[in-house]
């Protein structure tokens, strides 16, 4: 696994020219299906998704409430895996390897970002952008580095903007600065894939608007792939692409700017 | 690194969980109290009963024991003298102190045990338990110690008790001559004859004091050194509420005995002078033993023989030995064993003659000790219950650790780090209060005294003023790790329950 892993952190080369051109898929899920069970019944959610994101993209997935979007989000994401199906990071199958495997891709490939910015009440800001470093890396090599690391993370929140909040908890931020404190979490691993589960969603239009400015920016500068879902067509429309999901398939839609 | 950072935090955020350890905390501080106390109370009593029995004792099966002490005494010195510090040999008989309280006779059995004070004081720390070598606290009164303890214990009266036979013998003088002047007014008055003593018709048949031919106020031959149970009693002063040992019998006062021996010798019985007073705490000793000088034992119990040249044989029934380290007790015994025939004597260590005292002492202790250890362990359950509850209100962050890659075990790890940390802070402060109540176990028992108006470690029952503790740090350290243990157990379910979260689940949970 350890050739997974560092094929898949090894640097890239940056090219924000080429993004949409690339051939081969980043990140792909074919005929995903997936059910969850409510007692006897059996609920399906997804119907056979087919989606492949390219390196560098943009995508917004739309529909509406209980189409299936997050449920695609937390497969391609590996928070959960398909009954039927498979997902694939570069070209390998994903979403059989062992718990261990699937957690450290989690850490080093994926960023999270969540619609209730999830970050962990008892840690500071600082402590909570810190958080996938010390998962990371044990006891000893964190501590022998965490300069490092907490230079990494002011700079990262300072390019988030919250740079004047370090010590203070996520009680005492508003909504917009703990979802730019979530992707200042979500980027210190300095992951490929960003997984942004409406971002938005709880957030005024405003800060809404920020927020996904903050990620058009990320996604030029960094060439970071962005896997968004929204309901909001607005914010969608930011993306390069938008796949509409309805029932737990994917609908002809639009090609976005 | 997440795992210690989210402990420590937990910690310090969920005073719920710090409420579940108080338990823990409480039976910590009980079961170090109590095994403070349990191991004073054992280690006071064991010192009190090996300082009366001393290390090793051969006793001889016979009641009548066997003739020549001093044989004997040189051929224990002859086999073990490189083991040993001191010996000395006694004679052990079953008998009654008989002493006048008020107007009435006060009878006791007790055993009689001949010794020789010097000796026995060799073998045993005789000195502490003497009245007249230790400060005299009675209620609220001091008095300081009547002799030295440089003074070889000896069968003479001390300075205060001489005072004291003194003055009783000039009230009798003056008694005499009062009652002698009477009988000579009557004689010369009215001329009628005396025809002997006024007879007490209440007095018990048997009991009457031997004729008193002794001088008044000259000490007897019998002396005694008497268990103070036998001739006190502790009395509440109602006003005060302190308790006063009340003496009916002090030393200088004679007290009769009487050996109950059936058979050969015929028993007998003697006037005898009380001494001293005893008093080694250990109410069994306390209430029954009264010792009497060795050689008018012998010569009451005809164990003292003439051969034809004149020389003199006496008898003994015991011989105790008081070993330089009690640990060569065991090589001791078996050299001692091969020499006496068991068919004779019996060869025993003090532990062994106590055996089941101390074994029920111990048994005692461990029951209690297995008692305390399940109250620890239902506390352990408040920790799962509440654990549960704290994995039930964490399930969201537990989800946000494992999208951001924390693996099962971290997550379990956490639950399990922050069950051994509560553990380790509900023993810490456990042991920590634990040992402040031993400290201050005395203060505290003043204390609640006071408050309730009850004596609760009432001195009247156990015999010691104090309570005595013995603090032994392998019980505290098994203690503390067996409580910190339950704490990891007890996390150890909802840790588990934990790790198998889905984070989708526990993502969804909002």
């Amino acid at each position: 696994m350890t050739t997974v892993i560092s094929k898949f952190t090894a640097p890239q080369p940056v090219n924000t020219r080429e993004t949409i051109a690339m051939p081969e898929p980043h990140i792909a899920a074919f005929s995903v299906e997936k059910a969850y069970r409510k007692g006897d019944h059996q609920v399906p959610v997804l119907h056979g998704v087919d989606i492949s994101i390219r390196k560098g993209e943009f995508l917004s997935i739309v529909g509406t409430s209980g189409s299936g979007k997050s449920t695609l989000l937390h497969l391609l994401g590996l928070l959960d895996s398909p009954d039927i199906g498979e997902v694939q990071l570069g070209g390998q199958r994903i979403d059989d390897l062992p718990a261990r495997t699937r957690d450290e891709l989690r850490n080093r490939v994926f960023g999270f970002v969540f619609q209730f910015y999830h970050l962990l009440p008892e840690l500071s800001l600082m402590e909570n952008v810190l958080t996938p470093l010390m998962i990371r890396h044990s006891i000893w090599g964190y501590w022998k580095r965490r300069r490092e690391y907490q230079d990494r993370a002011r700079e990262m929140i300072d390019r988030v903007g919250l740079g004047h909040r370090l010590t203070h908890r996520p009680s005492e931020l508003s909504g917009g600065e703990m979802q730019r404190a979530a992707i200042a979490r979500s980027l210190v691993g300095h992951p490929e894939i960003l997984l942004a589960d409406e971002p938005t969603g709880n957030l005024d239009a405003r800060t809404g608007r920020e927020i996904i400015e903050l990620l058009s920016k990320l996604n030029e500068q960094e060439r970071l792939t962005i896997i968004m879902v929204t309901h909001d067509q607005s914010i969608a429309a930011e993306a390069h692409r938008t796949v509409k999901l309805c029932e737990g398939r994917i609908v002809p839609h639009s090609e976005a700017a | 690194m997440y795992k210690l950072l989210l402990c420590q935090r937990y910690l310090r955020s969920r005073y719920i969980a710090l409420a579940s350890v108080i338990s823990v905390t409480l039976g910590v501080a009980t079961m170090i109290v109590v095994n403070a106390v349990m191991a004073g109370f054992s280690s006071e009593m064991r010192l009190r009963i090996q300082g009366i029995l001393s290390d090793i004792i051969i006793e001889t099966r016979s009641n009548d024991g066997v003739v020549n002490a001093q044989m004997h005494k040189e051929m224990v010195e002859r086999l073990i003298g490189n083991y040993m510090v001191g010996v000395t040999t006694t004679v052990e008989v079953y008998g009654m102190l008989s002493f006048k309280y008020g107007d009435q006779f006060l009878n006791q059995p007790v055993t009689l045990i001949g010794i020789d004070p010097a000796t026995k004081s060799q073998v045993g720390p005789l000195v502490d338990y003497l009245q007249s070598y230790r400060p005299q606290e009675n209620g609220t009164e001091i008095t300081p110690a009547d002799r030295d303890r440089s003074h070889v214990p000896d069968w003479s009266l001390s300075p205060n008790a001489t005072a004291y036979r003194q003055r009783i013998a000039a009230n009798e003088r003056e008694m005499r001559q009062f009652t002698n002047s009477i009988k000579q007014q009557r004689h010369g008055d009215d001329g009628f004859a005396e025809d002997g003593p006024v007879q007490d018709p209440f007095q018990e048949p048997g009991m009457e004091m031997p004729e008193q031919e002794a001088e008044v106020g000259q000490l007897q031959t019998g002396r005694l050194y008497v268990g103070c149970n036998l001739i006190s009693f502790p009395h509440v002063d109602e006003t005060t509420k302190q308790v006063r040992t009340v003496y009916m019998v002090r030393p200088g006062d004679d007290v009769k005995i009487s050996t109950v021996t059936a058979g050969t010798p015929a028993p007998a019985y003697f006037d005898a002078t009380v001494v001293d007073v005893f008093k080694s705490g250990m109410s069994e000793y306390d209430s029954s033993l009264v010792f009497c000088n060795l050689e008018h034992l012998q010569h009451i119990r005809k164990m003292v023989k003439t051969d034809r040249d004149g020389n003199e044989t006496r008898a003994i029934t015991s011989i105790q030995i008081k070993l330089k380290d009690f640990r060569d007790s065991e090589k001791v015994m078996e050299i001692l064993r091969n020499e006496f025939p068991p068919d004779q004597f019996t060869v025993r260590t003090w532990e062994q003659k106590q055996g089941p005292l101390l074994a029920a002492v111990d048994v005692e202790s461990s029951i209690l000790n297995i008692l305390l250890f399940l109250i620890i362990t239902v506390a352990g359950f408040g920790i799962l219950a509440i654990f549960f509850m704290i994995v039930v209100e964490k399930t969201r962050d537990i989800g946000i650790l494992k999208a951001l890659g924390a693996s099962s075990s971290g997550v379990m790890s956490i639950f399990l780090s922050y069950g051994l940390m509560l553990g380790m802070v509900g023993s810490g402060v456990g042991v920590i209060a634990g040992l402040l109540f031993v400290k201050y176990i005395n203060e505290i028992e003043a204390l609640i005294a006071m408050i309730t108006g009850k004596q609760i470690f009432d001195e009247r029952i156990y015999y010691f003023k104090d309570i005595p503790t013995h603090i032994d740090p392998f019980t505290i350290c098994w203690v503390a790790i067996g409580a910190m243990t339950i704490a990891v157990l007890a996390s150890v379910l909802p840790a588990r329950r934990a790790a198998r979260l889905q984070p989708v689940r526990a993502l969804r949970y909002e």
